[in-house]
């Protein structure tokens, strides 16, 4: 058994390097800017959703506020770079870490909460984000900030030429969120997240500290989500709160996770994979009319997903492995 | 206006306090007795008032097949019943609102020349809105007849039982399905009415329900799970401290202030104010 998942882990981490390595070489052949754009896209969206599942799949605390931590990765991020002419780079970072803080602070009141008051604190706190930040004027208020163009450069991570560093960084930043949650699987952490996800009590009198689990949980999730905000700010020059900030984008975020599996390791990239694409061809093919026709497709598309496989797309993968493993 | 938060909120009571299902799509239900209403206005010249309690039917039977084409279903699953529940009502929100921006247009629309649109009534010098005042009359009737309902008849034992344990409730040979599924035609029913009564005085658009949507979430966790006495509490609470947010600060920031409320009370009792799950 031990031997297995070591063997099993050790084929994750192959397949992972190789389907980074054709990631990287796809740009060689897609040169159409518009797919190159629903790369970007997916890539990022693989990465948030693998950070939220930290937090909501492996830990079982279910969030529907990470929007707030995108929110802040964006803003900290352009409001340095804007204001104080602070490099996106070190801005990235500031977000990333107050995001993590945020997460923990807002930890302490909200993990004694379970369930469905859980669920609806986190709504509501990233809602109280939006609406101070829709009206903080100096950060721009509901108009938001749009960022100054200073010229193509990695210093400044600005590009208007070409999108493929986007593509790069997005690639980058997927690979570390798997990475990061490959390593933290099989770390104490790991084992520490599912036992509180699957009985806290019992996982409270073996001497796991659940609070503090739950507490690193949130600060992983949060800082890579807020890096994640930082990218997708620089990456389209513009921000609004609504845009980064509300209800909606939180259910994006989690949406790959849920329908490619949540709490496992492939579920986001797989999920995002499969939706982000869909979505943006949906809306460009039939949705140009405005009629609502893409929403319907993908509404319902989101419906057939979550009721025929409710363990996500990864079932039909490990359906099979586990026939083979019986053979 | 508390009130007809409650009024909001209490189908979603009915469901998500009582019945524990979450539903994501309640506030597009709220927008299709709003159309609803609209409708049998602009074609049949039937006052919204009037016409309520035929949106309320048309709901219920809406609801009840919700209930019985998808949600029986996400129900089922083994694994991950709760995000399973969020994410189909989630899509069918979505396509929801896609089919009203298909067949009603994205447009704002509004019934002109309603029995009660914008008229006012004095109590006691006290100028009050005819349409909010009869909201909050239905609000109060409709809480009271789910109280009775729940708490005086067999069906609503069937209810709590069903939620409790379905196994059980199966040896003593009661569906679970049909109890389910008329629960949920009576949740969409009361939001139907709701709808009907706001579309006198509210702009109808597809995405209308989103913003009230999430303050009757609110609401109903505010008052706690499984009391429908508690959903009735968080919708005044929840206009109280709107209308004193509004006094305080910026009306775009009114919301804030139910939010922190509603914070501020889990926190203190984790099971929101008369919760008992």
């Amino acid at each position: 058994m031990d031997k297995n998942f070591a063997a099993r882990r050790r084929r994750d981490l192959v397949i992972a390097a190789m389907l980074a390595a054709l990631a990287a070489l796809a740009p060689l052949f897609v040169k159409n800017v518009y797919i190159q754009n629903i790369m970007v896209l997916t890539l990022m969206y693989a990465a948030l959703s693998q950070s939220w599942n930290i937090l909501s799949g492996y830990c079982g605390q279910i969030s529907l506020g990470h929007a707030l931590y995108f929110g802040i990765g964006a803003y900290t991020t352009e409001l340095l770079f804007t204001k104080f002419g602070v490099l996106p780079w070190f801005g990235m970072l500031a977000g990333g870490a107050i995001a993590a803080v945020i997460a923990m602070g807002l930890g302490y009141p909200f993990f004694r909460l379970r369930g469905h008051y859980f669920v609806i604190a986190t709504i509501v706190i990233a809602e109280i984000g939006l609406l101070l930040f829709q009206n903080w004027e100096w950060a721009g208020a509901a108009m938001g900030i749009t960022i100054p163009v200073r010229g193509d450069s990695w210093l400044k991570f600005q590009f208007m030429r070409s999108k493929l560093p986007y593509f790069y960084f997005a690639l980058a930043l997927c690979c570390l969120a798997w990475f990061v949650t490959w390593w933290l699987e099989d770390s104490k952490w790991g084992f520490w997240w599912r036992a509180v996800k699957d009985n806290p009590e019992a996982a409270e009198s073996l001497g796991v500290v659940v609070f503090n689990s739950k507490m690193g949980a949130a600060a992983v999730s949060a800082f890579l989500v807020a890096i994640g905000g930082a990218f997708y700010a620089q990456f389209l020059a513009y921000i609004d709160p609504e845009s980064v900030m509300g209800f909606q984008f939180s259910l994006l975020m989690a949406l790959p996770a849920v329908l490619g599996g949540i709490g496992t390791l492939w579920g986001p990239v797989l999920g995002a994979a499969i939706l982000i694409p869909m979505t943006e061809l949906t809306r460009s093919y039939i949705g140009g009319s405005g009629r609502g026709v893409d929403l319907i497709v993908y509404g319902g598309l989101i419906v057939a997903i979550s009721l025929a496989l409710p363990q996500g797309l990864v079932s039909l993968f490990s359906r099979s492995k586990a026939k083979g493993a019986t053979r | 206006m508390g009130l007809l938060y409650g009024l909001i909120a209490v189908g979603l009571a009915l469901i998500f306090g009582l019945m524990d299902v979450t539903n994501f799509a309640h506030g597009e239900f709220l927008m299709i007795g709003m159309y609803a209403s609209f409708f049998l206005f602009t074609f049949f010249a039937i006052d919204p008032l009037l016409s309520a309690p035929l949106v309320a039917a048309a709901l219920f039977v809406f609801g009840a097949l919700v209930y019985l084409l998808i949600v029986r279903f996400a129900m089922r699953a083994k694994a991950n019943a709760g995000m399973v529940q969020i994410f189909s009502t989630f899509g069918l929100a979505i396509v929801m609102r896609g089919l009203a921006q298909l067949f009603f247009t994205p447009d704002y629309r509004s019934i002109p020349h309603s029995w009660l649109g914008g008229k006012t009534i004095s109590v006691a010098g006290i100028f009050l809105p005819e349409p909010q005042l009869v909201g909050a009359l239905v609000s109060i009737l409709a809480f009271a007849g789910l109280y009775f309902f729940i708490h005086r008849t067999d069906f609503g034992r069937a209810l709590e039982a069903t939620r409790e344990d379905p196994g059980a409730v199966a040896l003593v040979g009661i569906d679970k399905n049909r109890v389910f599924a008329f629960g949920w035609g009576l949740g969409a029913a009361l939001v139907g009415l709701a709808g009907a009564i706001m579309a006198v005085f509210f702009y109808i658009y597809p995405d209308v329900g989103a913003s009230f949507a999430l303050i009757a979430y609110v609401t109903v966790a505010l008052g706690g799970f499984g009391s429908v006495f508690g959903a009735f509490a968080g919708g005044i609470i929840v206009g109280l401290v709107e209308a004193m947010t509004a006094l305080m600060l910026p009306p775009s920031l009114k919301s804030v202030g139910i939010y922190a409320v509603y914070l501020l009370v889990v926190f203190i009792r984790p099971r929101g104010l008369f919760g008992s799950m």
